[in-house]
């Protein structure tokens, strides 16, 4: 099992790679940071923006391969280049890493754990009151896009602190600025601007979550060997916890990996509407802005973090099922 | 019988609802008793509601199914008694076997733990984790499991289905109850395992004196483990006896024919097919659910429907049960072809010599590391059989043998990994593009299932004319060949313009028939064509193919598990072991005298349909499992489960670096087997049987 998982981990570096190669070389093509000197005021010099160009390595004048060469050069010394501003590109990674991480991390866990939970009681419940509200929550929520969900969010408690008559839920930004006290204050009111972004990239993993859950409970619910553990003398519903839940979760670890990749998606237009100073908002600034360093960086996380949660789907389907281990 | 009764059913009703919301009665008024350390034997084809009964006992209907009528375990009501109230009895008074130990096993526990798991559920003071582990693996050790701890630290896929029912028959004794309900417990597994299985499932029971119902389709294993039967029939019980009385003297015409298409191992003898099929649930008219396809029908039986009545505890729902007692099943239903006695001589059609295959082990892909050779699994090592024309071969062998790899490699009509294959006088490794056209249609096949090789969207008749198509044959041809062929398989040519779903699985299987046979093959290859169907239908087919092979039908090669089958139906038989050919010859030889230890093994545990007999029989119970597909070795593959190489001495060396080749008895004979002792009459060094207190009966 440790060789397969290993493996996967190779294959994952290898894919890596590719993906952050393909990542320059179409950021190279669509993004243009000339036109962003060119349109300096006052107009610079065609030998400024040149020398500018030359500085950040995006010289269009050299080839892109040439220049995705010297890139990876530094990137695989721990240098990811500079944005069009002139800062480290490093810096502005560090400081934004956490704040997507955070987003993402309880996004992630909170809806996947609340889709399973739904998913089960759908399940149980199924052809019931419970299981048809569910299902049209879930098609709701499917069906509209995320930054759509994320401003009526917002509208929704701009509309309720004006009706509270003091600011209840905040919205914008990760923290209040300037803020001081003790480190409960600080918490609570992390907690406070974390709760609108997390609930939307969280209800995003509940609306599919439920659904996979749904049908792998269903099938788990009709199965020989829940009938057997009645059979010793569980009840229906011990029987399901102690011997439905796990198997019904072995599915659904191969959609967390692929599942992921859309709620970092998600997360991108989130993080934008709230005001966070994450990953997302980021690459939407430096995409205007033709930075083609930061761009490729922020690439460069997305495919860690989609790799990552491939290789943990991997982990948990094996820890869940013995007959994966093996093979 | 004088011991307490356990378990008593008065008018049980169950009934399925439908996508209308009608209620499908499946079970009308079934009932029994079941007396303390007593084995029921419930016997039927398939719909005709046992699994039903079995499962409404332990209130394990699926959802949308109701139950009515009383069962009383111990004077508790089972039928409406609270989920709550029925748990604390499911597993400590009334324990469940099932038919598939994989899927009713938990994939992600340990089978210790789940047999550990029931103990815990109801022994109080409940026991530590330990202490249930220790008890499970004396479990495992009751059910005469070898090494019983490492069967208990296995997950259910890494089990054998033999050790996985034994292991499942563990956790029903559990708690030592006083029923046991086994609904079809042997029904997937190979007949040497079978009879470790009802081995195993007899010790337990005599263990924990517990009452059996053992619901079964298979009348040989029904004859060999009950004391009384009981005969289901379209959701009723239509005659109940003690076993002896019921297999020598049935009272109903149904338990008659059944017992007459029941294929015998130890005698070729004309089957008796009952026609029709059993209604479909609901379906039945006023009188008699058997009344439509019952020869000795009066008009009371499609008026009222007959309570069971009789003598003796022999009881039986019919009125014209007197009437039965001078009827045979040869003379009350149509017989079918008598089986053929003298095989054809023809010339050689198909001759397989040597021949190899091997599969890739799964996992280590190239894509990065170093490149290593894959290990491979040999699933054939060394084949070798012949097939004349008009000729009727047998290939038998336990699962994973290699019977279907065989026939697989026959038909890619390819160059085998090595080895030769050579049919109609070409060998397949020097095939031009027209040859195998012209093979293409020369070999045909028919495989297991019929539900899914047939497309379900196509007509019979498209499903019929495709290889004429394929063959090119000119349209007005096909048109004029499709009913032809649809009378020559017993179907109505009306039936042409339907689709495959509305056939039952015996009709299925006869269109698939003519499938086969519309392009006039010469060879006809045939997958277990019979192991899904129910013995009253397969009863039918084995006829259809007797029928055939007297009107000069294609040369067969008929691979089956099953050897009962192989009596009534081949000429020749070819057994395989391990992917090797073990024993070859004409039937009446390998029956009456088998040489290959082996052989006389897998004939000694078919079931008998015949309670004295079965009895009386010495049955080699084979230690082991079949093997695995294995790597290339030296010596005989079967010597880990050979009775004859365990009481050798030191010539013992030779089965193990003496890959045996096969041999005949004389040069003449054609029955060779490939064993260095070999049972011959002439007190050989392997002689077996014959002495009964080596080899002690089962029962």
């Amino acid at each position: 099992m440790v060789g397969r998982l290993s493996r996967r981990l190779a294959h994952g570096a290898l894919l890596l790679l590719c993906s952050v190669f393909l990542s320059y070389v179409i950021a190279s093509a669509a993004l243009s940071p000339r036109a962003y000197f060119e349109d300096r005021q006052p107009r610079p010099s065609a030998a400024t923006v040149n020398h500018e160009l030359a500085l950040l390595g995006t010289d269009d004048r050299t080839p892109v391969l040439a220049r995705f060469g010297q890139w990876s050069w530094r990137a695989v010394h721990g240098d990811l280049g500079r944005t069009v501003d002139g800062d480290a590109v490093n810096a502005e990674f560090g400081r934004r890493i956490g704040v997507s991480t955070r987003l993402l991390l309880i996004g992630t866990l909170v809806g996947t754990g609340l889709g399973v939970l739904a998913g089960v009681w759908a399940a149980v419940r199924r052809h019931r009151l419970p299981d048809r509200a569910l299902t049209v929550f879930s098609f709701l929520v499917l069906s509209v896009p995320t930054f759509v969900l994320a401003l009526l969010f917002k509208e929704g408690a701009l509309w309720f602190n004006q009706s509270a008559g003091h600011t209840v839920i905040r919205y914008t930004g990760e923290r209040t600025p300037g803020l001081t006290g003790s480190l409960a204050t600080h918490v609570k009111d992390r907690a406070v601007h974390l709760a609108l972004p997390a609930a939307t990239v969280a209800l995003c993993a509940v609306a599919s979550y439920s659904r996979y859950q749904r049908a792998a409970t269903l099938d788990v619910l009709g199965s020989d060997h829940l009938r057997t553990a009645q059979a010793k003398g569980l009840t229906p519903g011990r029987a399901l916890l102690r011997h439905g839940l796990r198997t019904s979760l072995i599915p659904l670890t191969t959609f967390f990996s692929f599942g992921f990749l859309t709620l970092f998606t998600g997360a991108v237009f989130t993080e934008q509407i709230f005001g966070w100073p994450g990953m997302g908002s980021w690459f939407m600034e430096s995409a205007q802005k033709g930075d083609i360093n930061s761009v490729v960086a922020v690439n460069l996380f997305a495919a860690v973090t989609v790799l990552l949660a491939g290789f943990v789907a991997d982990v948990l389907h094996a820890v869940l099922d013995p007959r994966v281990r093996s093979r | 019988m004088t011991a307490p009764t356990v378990l008593e059913v008065k008018d049980l009703r169950v009934s399925y609802g439908d996508a209308g919301g009608r209620a499908l009665p499946v079970v009308r008024g079934v009932g029994f008793t079941l007396r303390r350390g007593e084995v029921l034997g419930l016997v039927g084809e398939s719909g005709a509601g046992k699994t039903a009964t079995a499962l409404a006992l332990l209130g394990l209907l699926p959802p949308g199914a109701r139950a009515g009528g009383s069962a009383r375990l111990l004077g508790t009501e089972l039928i409406g008694l609270p989920v709550r109230e029925l748990a604390r009895l499911r597993g400590r008074h009334i324990a469940m076997v099932f038919q598939d130990p994989l899927a009713a096993f938990n994939p992600a526990q340990r089978v210790g733990d789940q047999i550990g798991e029931a103990l815990r559920i109801h022994q109080r003071p409940r026991p530590t984790g330990e202490l249930a582990r220790r008890r499970a693996m004396e479990l495992l050790e009751g059910v005469r499991v070898p090494d019983p701890a490492r069967v208990a630290r296995s997950y259910p896929h890494e089990l054998s289905g033999g050790l996985r029912q034994r292991a499942m028959i563990a956790m029903a004794i559990a708690n030592a109850p006083d029923v046991i309900v086994a609904d079809e417990p042997t029904s997937a597994l190979d007949a040497t395992v079978q009879a470790q299985v009802l081995d195993a499932l007899d010790g337990a029971r005599r263990a924990t004196g517990a009452a059996l119902l053992l619901v079964s389709h298979d009348l040989g294993v029904i004859a060999g483990t009950a004391d009384r039967v009981a005969v289901m029939y379209a959701g009723r019980i239509v005659e109940t006896a003690p076993v002896d009385a019921l297999f020598a003297t049935p009272r109903m015409p149904y338990t008659l024919g059944l017992l007459g298409s029941v294929p015998r191992p130890d005698a070729a003898v004309p089957l008796t097919p009952i026609p029709g099929t059993p209604p479909a649930p609901g379906g039945a008219g006023p009188g008699c659910a058997f009344a439509p396809r019952c020869p000795l029908v009066a008009a009371q039986c499609r008026t009222e429907e007959p309570r069971l009545a009789g003598s003796a505890g022999h009881l039986a729902a019919c009125v014209r049960q007197d009437a039965l007692a001078e009827c045979s099943a040869a003379g009350l239903f149509p017989a079918s072809a008598p089986p053929r006695r003298t095989p054809p001589g023809g010339a050689p059609l198909l001759r397989v010599t040597g021949l190899a295959k091997s599969y890739p082990l799964p996992g280590r892909s190239a894509a990065l590391g170093r490149r290593r050779p894959r290990q491979r699994r040999l699933a054939l090592e060394r084949v070798d059989l012949e097939v004349r024309r008009g000729e009727t071969v047998a290939l038998v062998g336990e699962s994973g043998s290699g019977k279907t790899s065989t026939l697989m490699e026959i038909i890619a009509l390819g160059a085998p990994e090595s080895g030769s294959i050579e049919i109609a006088g070409y060998d397949t490794s020097a095939l031009s593009r027209a040859d195998v056209r012209r093979l293409r249609g020369a070999v045909q096949i028919l495989v297991q299932d019929p539900m899914a090789s047939l497309d379900p969207r196509m007509r019979v008749a498209d499903l019929v004319a495709e290889p004429l198509h394929a063959q090119r044959y000119p349209k007005a041809a096909i048109a004029a060949k499709v009913p032809e062929l649809l009378r020559r398989v017993g179907l109505d040519a009306s039936d042409a313009e339907r689709r495959p779903h509305r056939f039952s699985g015996g009709q299925r299987q006869r269109i698939a028939l003519a499938r086969a046979l519309a392009v006039g093959p010469e060879l006809l290859l045939l997958d277990e064509p019979v192991s899904a169907l129910d013995v009253s239908v397969q009863a039918g087919i084995l006829d259809l193919l007797r029928r055939l092979r007297a009107e000069h039908g294609p040369a067969c090669l008929f691979v089956t598990h099953d050897l009962a089958v192989v009596r009534q139906i081949a000429d020749r038989v070819v057994v395989m072991y391990g992917g090797r050919t073990v024993e070859s010859g004409a039937v009446p030889d390998v029956f009456g005298a088998p040489r290959h230890p082996y052989t006389r093994a897998l004939l000694s545990a078919v079931p008998l349909p015949d309670p004295p007999a079965a009895r009386a029989r010495v049955r080699v119970v084979l230690p082991g499992e079949p093997p695995e597909a294995a790597e290339r070795s030296a010596g005989c593959r079967f010597r880990g489960r050979c009775p004859v190489y365990a009481a050798l001495g030191v010539e013992r060396t030779r089965c193990e670096q003496v890959t045996p080749v096969p041999v005949g008895a004389d040069p003449l004979s054609g029955h060779t087997a490939a064993c260095h002792f070999p049972h011959d009459t002439e007190g050989a060094p392997g002689r077996l049987g014959s002495e009964p207190e080596e080899h002690p009966p089962v029962r």
